[in-house]
């Protein structure tokens, strides 16, 4: 068997390292908001995490359009592999933003279009990993797997905006201020910088983790290839 | 007309044709015969222009697969198993369908010297679900020759038919291949293939074991060199 | 034996032919894909049966399920409506795609020397026909059995808008499921989440068409089911042939 690439060995030791300052930066050096409380400093994993999950699922969507256009079985993997993560990490968000708004919205749960649009997207990448499963062909699987994550992921953006069309009470941190959106605050610099790092911490980990998962991919792979020519003799 | 040049196919991982090389030329019959998972289905479909080979070079009426499938897919009329007729329509109207789908010139009158080349013309109004194994082949061989192609492939075409229908398809085979068209056939019936082809190719494991002109055996021989090939 | 580079090729196939008879011969593949499956339907009727036999049910099921009474049924009519084709939708999609696996025709379609998207959108629109066949009866239906009035030209629009979009994806898609281990189970699991937006813009505008609203308020939705129905027409014409080529 072939040793972990150098790189991905010392990736394993920065993510962790990053992983810790992330939870001390978070849950120590970010000031506590004074509406919300404690309870707010859910949002710089929950953000992290939607959009490590955005990032997962383009890449899915990349990752499929190059393998259609080349045939090679490499982008194949590392699109299934981009996906198992986006679930995951979606999971994350959609969980930690359930756990924020029961105090801060007084409800687990509301039809507000972020909230939709995470759980639509979560769906349909549920049904790309079932779509995978009931396909025996391995070029098959792969071809179907990038078809539907190229529609899947084209229809992502317009279900956002069907829902945006109906009123919203997400608050929008970053980007606008508005002041009707309950549970929206001003980030003080600290706040800022544990936030930057917490999207940083969760880009490498997705980093490291989509490698290992596609290094593992390649090895099974390489079995399979193994077993073949042993039956072949 | 039909070239193949080290054609490796692979599903997935698992190899199927494992460096095949084959060469039909102009208004030759071969028939291509194996054990099952040999990969005769699967050298047809590539030739069909159906599935794309792995690696390897593979041309048809001098088109090469799959760059230039159309041009190949003009020439090319394909029987398989399988009648892919549909069963809610009429024998006329299935080759009718087909007839559209191939842009074919004075579809009519073709359509009625196709009915009558495989004796359907009595039959052409009615559903194809309602007609017998034997008389959807037949139908089935309508489809393939309606834009007169160069090349004919047949994959297994027996499959599923008595005696009497066999026989006629047999019949039927010879007036296609006749025609100085280039027929490459699938079967695992040996007598019925030597009866048939001009050569037989052997394919075994994914290559191609052997090659044997119709002159070359005495009778008898040939299913020997057969087990021998195959199960080496 | 008549000369094959005379035959009027369908697009793709002999460069040599001009634009126009290019363009004759993809459009004839086109109507020869429609007309099959509108004869075959025609006298099997298995595919509208089920669909039709399929949405009165499922009216009937909500009917009992939300008490349609005249107050509920002026705001859900529209929801209800939709839901049904949606469900029925499915019905038909898999229907259409399994007769073309089930004896190999896609094979032979395959085997046609026609560039692929033309048998895309050759069963893309027998099924858009198939589609507005069952509206065109569930909506009288539905105005007779609540004696309300559904004829509203807007209405009629938001439903074309709306099928196109959902036969659009429901096409590519159920190419893929019906070659799936578990097709039938697939389908309405890969279609719905995609289509989301379609059906919640459907429904929003056919609701505004129905409570009479403002067409500044409709607009919006109506702009919507445009944008779905031309961005994923064009993303299916360019990845239908990796669903059914091997």
């Amino acid at each position: 068997m072939t040793p972990a690439p150098k790189l991905l060995r010392a990736l394993n030791w920065i993510t962790g390292a990053m992983f810790l300052v992330a939870c001390y930066l978070v849950l120590f050096y970010a000031p506590r908001e004074a509406v919300m409380g404690e309870v707010q400093r859910v949002f710089y994993f929950h953000v992290s995490a939607g959009w490590v999950g955005a990032l997962a699922f383009l890449t899915t969507a990349v990752c499929g359009g190059v393998y259609l256009a080349r045939g090679d079985r490499r982008w194949g993997n590392v699109a299934l592999a981009s996906v198992e993560l986006g679930v995951v990490f979606t999971l994350v968000n959609i969980v930690t933003g359930s756990i924020w708004a029961r105090p801060a919205w007084n409800t687990w749960w509301t039809w507000d279009p972020r909230l939709v649009t995470a759980t639509v997207m979560e769906l349909i990448y549920i049904a790309y990993i079932m779509l995978r499963q009931g396909i025996e062909d391995p070029d098959r699987r792969a071809r179907f797997g990038s078809v539907y994550g190229i529609i899947g992921f084209l229809s992502v953006p317009v279900t956002f905006l069907s829902i945006r069309l109906f009123r919203t009470i997400h608050p929008v941190v970053i980007g606008s201020n508005d002041p009707t959106a309950e549970g929206a605050f001003d980030m003080t610099p600290r706040m800022l910088q544990a936030f930057m790092f917490s999207l940083l911490t969760f880009t490498v980990l997705y980093v490291t983790l989509l490698w290992h998962r596609v290094r593992l991919q390649s090895l099974t792979d390489h079995v399979e290839r193994l077993k073949m020519r042993l039956l072949a003799q | 007309m039909i070239e193949v040049h080290g054609l490796v196919k692979a599903f997935g991982l698992k190899p199927i044709l494992r460096g095949v090389d084959l060469n039909v030329a102009e208004g030759e019959f071969v028939a291509l015969v194996g054990p099952n998972g040999a990969g005769k289905t699967t050298l047809l479909r590539i030739l069909a222009s159906l599935s794309r080979p792995t690696a390897g070079e593979v041309r048809v009426g001098g088109h090469r697969l799959p760059a230039r499938a159309s041009e190949a897919r003009m020439i090319l009329g394909v029987v398989s198993h399988q009648p892919l007729l549909y069963g809610d329509l009429t024998a006329e109207e299935n080759l009718r369908f087909y007839g559209r789908m191939y842009g074919i010139p004075d579809l009519d009158q073709r359509l009625a010297q196709v009915l009558k080349t495989v004796g359907l013309w009595p039959r052409r109004r009615d559903l194809v679900r309602e007609f017998s194994r034997g008389m959807q082949q037949r139908l089935s061989i309508g489809r393939a020759i309606l834009h007169d192609p160069q090349v004919m492939l047949f994959d297994e075409p027996h499959t599923g038919l008595d005696q009497e229908a066999s026989a006629m398809l047999d019949e039927l085979l010879r007036q296609v291949a006749a025609r100085g068209r280039t027929v490459l056939m699938t079967s695992h019936d040996l007598s019925r293939a030597s009866d048939l082809a001009e050569r037989i190719d052997i394919l075994s494991k994914g290559v191609i074991a052997g090659t044997y002109k119709r002159g070359e055996l005495g009778p008898g021989e040939l299913p020997e060199i057969y087990r021998e090939v195959t199960h080496a | 034996m008549p000369d094959v580079a005379s035959l009027p090729g369908a697009l793709g196939v002999s460069p040599g032919l001009s634009f126009g008879s290019r363009l004759r011969g993809y459009l004839r593949a086109i109507g020869a894909v429609i007309w099959k499956d509108l004869a075959a339907e025609l006298r099997s009727r298995e595919l509208l049966g089920g669909m039709l036999v399929f949405a009165l049910l499922v009216i009937l099921i909500f009917n009992f399920a939300l008490e349609l009474d005249v107050r509920t049924r002026q705001t859900v009519t529209s929801g209800v409506l939709w839901a049904t084709f949606a469900f029925a939708g499915t019905l038909g999609l898999n229907r259409s795609m399994a007769i073309e696996k089930d004896r190999g025709c896609l094979d032979g379609l395959l085997l046609a020397p026609v560039d692929r998207s033309a048998l895309y959108f050759g069963k893309m629109l027998g099924n858009l026909t198939f589609m507005l066949i069952v509206e065109a009866i569930v909506l009288p239906t539905y105005s007779v059995l609540y004696n309300t009035n559904l004829f509203n030209p807007g209405l009629v629009l938001v439903i074309l808008l709306g099928s196109i979009g959902y036969v659009v994806v429901g096409t590519l898609l159920s190419a893929m499921a019906v070659q799936a281990r578990t097709r039938d189970v697939l389908l309405p699991i890969l279609l719905f989440p995609v289509i989301l937006p379609v059906l919640i813009a459907a429904v929003k505008a056919s609701n505004g068409y129905l409570q009479g609203l403002e067409a500044a308020d409709i607009l919006p939705w109506l702009n919507l089911l445009i944008v779905f129905d031309v961005i994923f027409t064009a993303a299916a014409f360019m990845v239908f042939e990796y669903v059914v080529d091997e």
